[in-house]
């Protein structure tokens, strides 16, 4: 499991790419958190990029879900783009389409995440 | 061994209502347009053709599993939900008033919806028969004499006439009861529960319910891997969604079906039986949670396939 950072003017894209499952799952939540304390509401708001993500088990989206909580309490704004169909599959049995604003691109999750910071401004 | 399920739905019991019926009916005769059903037969045939949801129910009796061998005279059950009622109806009208037997029930835990079939047990209520209730918690028969008498019920334990023993079992410790090995291990629920590995003959059951599971913890996950080890059939309280396991209802003390297929799937089970069904989902809702783990078992399937099946009041599985 990697994780990418690339700042795309007033939003931070984290590009997440391997496996992530019970035996990285910590590991992938201790590279998380200091990109977080950044994402409220009038901070930067982060797109995750899984177009490189394989697999993702139940303890890698119990560390999405307490991201989400994360955010959500700062009043940060948060999405996942560009899922590969096995990973969209798992989040959607798994109800984590739910809790995820989810973007079929990058692009589209940045235009839709700029507008509205743009708009809120 | 076969399992015969008895009560299946989680915290509380779930019965059809009168408009569910009326629901299941609408939706049957829909689906019969165009077809010629003038014969038993053909009816039949169109019945079993349709989607359990509509033919069937899950059913909505609390938690209460039987374990069946035929070698044994002794019976073997796994927790006294409202399923309880109906399974001791059924072995008084089997075995009549006046042929004692001996029941074994191992308790997952205590709370309400596993014990609330116990009041209504007729064999508790016959000279002769003997239950002997095995659980970890030291305080069961507290349990159990709290739900009798006044003001929860109209008799008192003391007026029962079979002879009821507890027992305290030690977890990680196998001891042969009834025949079968048996091993309780600890679960994550409030005031603890636990799961018991039964083995017999080269058969293996494990029942796991009301347990909540952290896999990011990467030894509590082995751990009950080793527990579900090539298991034949793995009873799973799989009540919600993950979502929820991990928002909302988390701390809430249950699991999901995405956890029990990772289990599963860890340990090299050969089955695993979707239970304890929240019971505020209906039955399409339940049996479109059987079709989605049975996709997640599907796309994430290493070698080995794991079965996928949902309990239902009345299913028998035989190993």
């Amino acid at each position: 499991m990697e994780i990418g950072v690339e700042d795309r003017g007033n939003v931070l894209v984290l590009k997440v790419s391997g496996r992530i499952d019970h035996l990285n799952a910590s590991a992938f939540h201790e590279a998380l958190t200091p990109h977080l304390s950044h994402c409220s509401a009038d901070g930067t708001p982060i797109v995750l990029d899984l177009s490189g993500l394989d697999y993702i088990s139940s303890a890698g989206l119990r560390i999405f879900m307490i991201v989400a909580k994360q955010a959500n309490a700062r009043g940060g704004r948060i999405a996942v783009a560009q899922m590969q169909p096995l990973v969209r599959e798992i989040f959607e049995i798994s109800h984590f389409h739910l809790v995820y604003e989810i973007f079929a691109s990058t692009d589209d999750a940045l235009a839709a995440i700029s507008s509205t910071t743009t708009t809120t401004a | 061994m076969q399992i015969r399920f008895w009560g299946t739905r989680g915290s509380l019991p779930a019965p059809l209502t009168a408009a569910d019926v009326r629901a299941k009916l609408v939706a049957a005769l829909t689906e019969v347009q165009g077809r010629s059903l003038e014969t038993p037969a053909a009816v039949e045939a169109f019945v079993a053709g349709l989607p359990f949801s509509i033919r069937g129910t899950f059913g909505g009796d609390s938690s209460c599993v039987e374990l069946i061998d035929g070698e044994n005279t002794n019976h073997v059950l796994c927790d006294m939900g409202s399923g309880a009622r109906r399974y001791g109806v059924e072995m008084l009208r089997r075995h009549g008033p006046d042929n004692p037997q001996t029941y074994h029930v191992f308790m997952s835990h205590t709370h309400w919806d596993h014990i609330m079939g116990f009041p209504m047990f007729p064999p508790a209520y016959l000279p002769g028969n003997r239950i002997i209730i095995h659980g970890c918690h030291a305080e069961i028969a507290g349990a159990f004499h709290r739900q009798h008498g006044a003001p929860s019920f109209p008799v008192e334990f003391s007026q029962l006439q079979a002879a009821i023993e507890f027992v305290v079992l030690k977890p990680d410790t196998t001891t042969e009861i009834a025949g079968y090995q048996v091993t309780p291990l600890l679960q994550r629920h409030s005031g603890d529960s636990y799961g018991y590995r039964f083995e017999k003959n080269g058969k293996c059951v494990v029942y796991s319910t009301d347990s909540e599971h952290r896999t990011e913890q990467s030894e509590e996950a082995e751990r009950f891997a080793r527990f579900f080890n090539n298991a034949d059939l793995v009873i799973f309280d799989a009540m919600y969604s993950l979502a929820e396991a991990t928002s909302v209802k988390e701390d809430w003390g249950h699991s999901s079906n995405v956890i029990g297929v990772e289990l599963c799937q860890m340990a090299n089970a050969k089955r695993l039986c979707l239970f304890h069904h929240e019971p505020t989902y209906s039955d399409s809702q339940i049996e479109d949670v059987l079709h989605k783990t049975r996709r997640l078992e599907e796309i994430t399937r290493a070698e080995t396939p794991l079965e996928i099946i949902t309990a239902y009041d009345g299913l028998t599985v035989t190993l």
